[in-house]
């Protein structure tokens, strides 16, 4: 800030040659940091996803170019995975937006009670995800939860397919549909006031004027909240791990490929795993940004200063 | 909106989303005081009420050291995240440099990168560099992953500041210094201290860096030490111990969330809704 006011008052092309610098020096350790841990462990990820690297068999290492592409590719527990995760993400960020979109507009709307309403939606969001999982776990335990009290005896949901999968998803979408409802929120405060009046003079119905006028104009939120969203859905760990552990084929590829590091050493079947999560990751978010064209959010394209 | 009948309508809805909101945590809250004879009775409510869960798992060594390692690595971490992406934001608020776009296209990538692809290869990294299961080991992937947030969320709070104020203070004579610390700093603040907390949630409630870059307690955080509880050795049932943790890890969260909510909203929205 300092050495910026000192050279301002020079030549303008000298204070922006400053300035630049100035704006490269202060990004330098953020940048610096991102490439050390994100970006080079993605390309030594990818460098390993070309080898035969199993920790048990250290000495049977070696280069076997696309091998791991082709074993993960033809596993059927590869694609049992991908297919729940994929399951899982859009049943759940539906559901999310659906749900997200009636809690947005209780709190837009409300008038009596709404800072105890805003205040108690964002608990779920607090709760770390584990603890709430276990709750979920618990309260579908036969005997000890109340939920599966309610239903028939003998039935245990979490030891078979379809309950566990509705189970993770209903985790999923308690803890983050607070999230989507705040964004969704701040989309609703974009929509002017004197646009809806006018839609009410001329006749709209509520729901017309929700789906007309309402929905039309928030499109860029809820994009940006869809994106953000799908991207955190597909990488549905923590919830799974906790109520089922990937039993009752309910792995998620997260689940999966930490399976193959942990449980089974495998570093280059693991990265090829990492590399197919993040391509399909990049490709979920090239497809919302030039398919719909959702701006990605934060960006700044005037410059504004 | 003003008419009774409105009135009434949005109070269900809202007593609709408080249960909602509330039930689920009332009900691990419940197990947490449930006695050992009692806690697989199905009911909601416990018949009887005790305190040992607690009691247990603060004499539990593994659970104490999880939450030391939770509370030291998620403040290592934000501090750190926040130090070095707060001179990041202000450069992208306030400066006009080529390269601009590049940083937050970057830290919006990192964002909303899947954890799992780091794992693999940090696992082998850090065994390689003797991090791993460390304090640092786990400090540097929370520090990634908190620090696109805080360049986002930061960026658009320091937007906001009116900055003009800093030259009328120097024009009435005030240092640079003086003009930061009396002007600026007390406006930059409130952002600060919000993305802070929600970099600290972001840490905290890590579970799957935790489980694969830790092999003992040195460096397991608390969500993952929940996560090795058994009924074996120091309790018969872990179920009463696992929800009174759950409660412990959840509970200072939700406090600072409740307390510091208005700010919350507005840093979550922040970054997502100016397109």
């Amino acid at each position: 800030m300092t050495a910026r006011a000192g050279t301002a008052a020079r030549t303008p092309s000298e204070g922006r040659r400053a300035e630049r610098r100035l704006g490269w020096w202060l990004c330098a350790p953020a940048a610096l940091v991102m490439v050390l841990v994100a970006g080079w462990p993605v390309l030594y990820s990818l460098l390993l996803s070309l080898q035969r690297n199993d920790l048990r068999f250290p000495d049977r290492r070696a280069w076997v170019g696309l091998d791991n592409y082709a074993t993960v590719l033809t596993s059927p527990f590869w694609w049992q995975a991908f297919g729940l995760t994929l399951l899982v993400t859009a049943v759940s960020v539906v559901l999310e937006l659906v749900l997200g979109m009636a809690v947005a507009v209780a709190m837009y709307r409300t008038v009596v009670g709404r800072g105890l309403v805003r205040t108690v939606v964002l608990i779920p969001y607090g709760i770390v995800t584990v603890a709430a999982a276990y709750g979920w776990k618990y309260a579908w335990t036969p005997g000890t939860g109340w939920l599966a009290g309610m239903l028939p005896a003998g039935e245990a949901p979490l030891t078979e397919h379809w309950p566990a999968v509705g189970i993770i998803i209903l985790a999923e979408v308690w803890k983050t549909t607070p999230f989507m409802a705040l964004l969704l929120m701040a989309g609703l405060a974009l929509v002017p006031e004197d646009t809806l009046k006018a839609a009410a003079m001329d006749g709209a119905t509520a729901w017309q004027r929700f789906t007309m006028v309402t929905l039309p104009l928030m499109k860029p939120a809820i994009l940006a909240a869809l994106l953000f969203r799908t991207l955190d859905a597909f990488r549905v760990f923590d919830n799974i791990y906790v109520l089922t552990n990937g039993a009752q084929q309910t792995s998620s590829v997260s689940v999966i490929a930490y399976h193959n590091l942990i449980g089974g050493l495998n570093l280059g079947v693991g990265s090829t795993m990492s590399v197919l999560i993040f391509l399909t990751v990049a490709l979920v978010a090239f497809v919302f940004v030039k398919g719909f064209g959702t701006a990605a959010p934060g960006r700044d394209p005037e410059g504004r200063r | 909106m003003t008419t009774g009948r409105n009135r009434a309508r949005w109070s269900a809805v809202n007593a609709l989303v408080l249960l909602y909101a509330l039930v689920p945590v009332a009900w691990i809250a419940a197990l947490s005081f449930k006695t050992p004879a009692t806690i697989s009775d199905g009911a909601f409510w416990p018949r009887r009420w005790t305190l040992d869960n607690y009691r247990g798992i603060f004499a539990n060594d593994d659970f104490v050291r999880g939450l030391v390692n939770s509370i030291g690595i998620g403040l290592i971490s934000t501090a750190v995240a926040i130090a070095v992406g707060t001179l990041a934001a202000y450069a992208i608020a306030r400066l006009a440099f080529p390269g601009k776009s590049l940083v937050l296209g970057v830290s919006l990538l990192i964002a909303m990168f899947p954890q799992i692809s780091l794992v693999t290869p940090l696992f082998q990294i850090e065994r390689g560099l003797g991090l791993f299961n460390t304090w640092p080991g786990l400090i540097l992937p929370y520090v990634t992953f908190a620090l696109p947030l805080t360049i986002y969320t930061l960026s658009t709070f320091f937007r906001e500041i009116p900055w003009d104020l800093e030259k009328a203070a120097k024009m009435d004579g005030a240092t640079p210094f003086q003009a930061f610390r009396l002007v600026i700093a007390p406006l930059a603040m409130p952002g600060v201290v919000t993305t802070a907390i929600l970099a600290f949630i972001v840490c905290w409630n890590d579970f799957l860096f935790s489980i694969s870059l830790t092999s003992s307690d040195a460096a397991r955080t608390a969500p993952a030490t929940i996560s090795f509880f058994t009924g074996s050795s120091q309790f018969e049932d872990p179920t009463g111990s696992i929800a009174a943790a759950a409660m412990v890890i959840t509970v200072p969260i939700v406090v600072f969330v409740l307390l510091f909510q208005r700010r919350i909203v507005s840093g979550l929205t922040s970054g997502a809704v100016k397109g």
